[in-house]
C-alpha cells in the first residue's frame, strides 16, 4: 500500500487518482469504440490521462470529473485523427441533410408478414441480437454519430453534458442522437437480413416477382 | 389546475427519444407520461427502445488491460513528483 504522506500534503491528489482509477474501464471502453483497435485505444487513454494530469488544476468541481475526463478523451481522439492521414477528418460541428428518412426497427418488426414470429417479435429480435452485432453496428456509424451514442446510451450523460463534452449545441445533440439511433437500427436490421435471421418482406416480394 | 391537453401518437413519437433519455420537463413530460399510460402501442415502442438502449449500454463495457493500468500508475507517479 502507498504511504499516506503524499495525501496529507496534497489533499486533492488522492481524490483525483481514485476518480481516475474508477473511470479507467469506461475510458478504455469508449476509446476502443472510437479507435476500433486495442493498442490505439491504450495509447489514446494514456495520452488523455497525461493531458488530464497536466491540467488537473483547471478542474474546479470534482463532481464534474467524469464529464471533464470524457471531454479530454474526445478532444484527444479528434487530434489523433487529424494526425493520421488514413482517417477522414471528423467534424463534430457539421450537420447532415435533414431529409434522411427515419428508420425504426420497431416498425420493421411489426410488418404484417413477420407475424409468424409469434406475439412478441421485438422481444424475439432483441433476444437474438448479440453483443458482437451491436458492436459491429456501432463501428459502422460515422465518428460523430458513434460518439453521441456512446456518450448517451453507454455512458448515460445528459444532452447538456454531451453538448459540453463535444462542444456542440444541445439541439445538435438531440438531432444527431436521433439520426445515429436510426442508422444503428438500420444496420442491425440489415445484419439480421444478411445472416438470414429475418427475411425482409419487401425483399421477398421483390425476389418473387419475375 | 387543469390537466394539459392530450397529445396524439404522432407527437408522442416525435418526442419518444427525448422522453426515453429523460430530457423532457414540464407540460411535455407530463403529456408524454399521460400518453404512455394510455396508449399501448406507443408504450411497447418505448419499451423496445429502452431495452435496446440497455443492450447498447451493456455491449459497451470493457475491462482496461493490465498494461494500460500499469501505464496509468506510471503516469500518476511521474506527476506526483
Ligand atoms: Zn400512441
Amino acid at each position: 500500500m502507498r504511504s499516506n504522506l503524499a495525501i496529507e500534503t496534497m489533499p486533492c491528489s488522492d481524490d483525483f487518482e481514485q476518480q481516475l482509477t474508477d473511470v479507467l474501464d469506461r475510458l478504455y471502453a469508449a476509446a476502443l469504440r472510437m479507435t476500433k483497435n486495442r493498442s490505439d485505444a491504450e495509447d489514446l487513454v494514456s495520452d488523455a490521462v497525461t493531458k488530464a494530469l497536466k491540467n488537473k488544476d483547471k478542474l474546479k468541481d470534482p463532481a464534474s470529473f467524469r464529464g471533464w475526463m470524457f471531454r479530454i478523451l474526445t478532444n484527444t481522439f479528434i487530434s489523433h485523427c487529424r494526425k493520421k492521414k488514413n482517417r477522414p477528418e471528423i467534424s463534430l460541428a457539421e450537420t447532415d441533410n435533414e431529409n434522411e428518412e427515419e428508420f425504426w426497427l420497431f416498425d420493421r418488426l411489426h410488418q404484417p408478414l413477420l407475424l409468424f414470429w409469434g406475439s412478441n417479435p421485438e422481444q424475439e429480435f432483441l433476444n437474438n441480437v448479440l453483443r458482437e452485432d451491436l458492436a459491429r453496428a456501432l463501428d459502422k456509424l460515422k465518428d460523430e454519430y458513434r460518439m453521441v451514442v456512446l456518450l448517451s446510451d453507454v455512458e448515460g450523460f445528459s444532452y447538456p453534458e454531451i453538448a459540453a463534452i463535444l462542444d456542440i449545441p444541445v439541439g445538435t445533440v438531440r438531432s444527431r442522437l436521433a439520426r445515429a439511433r436510426s442508422r444503428l437500427q438500420k444496420s442491425l436490421w440489415q445484419q439480421a437480413i444478411d445472416t438470414g435471421f429475418v427475411k425482409d418482406p419487401a425483399d421477398r416480394l421483390r425476389s418473387e416477382t419475375p | 389546475m387543469s390537466s394539459p391537453e392530450k397529445i396524439d401518437c404522432e407527437k408522442a413519437l416525435r418526442h419518444l427519444l427525448e422522453y426515453l433519455d429523460q430530457e423532457l420537463e414540464g407540460t411535455l413530460q407530463h403529456q408524454m407520461e399521460q400518453h404512455m399510460s394510455s396508449c399501448r402501442s406507443c408504450f411497447s415502442r418505448l419499451e423496445f427502445e429502452q431495452t435496446l438502449k440497455t443492450h447498447i449500454r451493456k455491449s459497451g463495457t470493457e475491462q482496461a488491460p493490465d498494461s494500460l493500468r500499469n501505464r496509468v500508475v506510471g503516469l500518476l507517479k511521474d506527476f506526483e513528483k
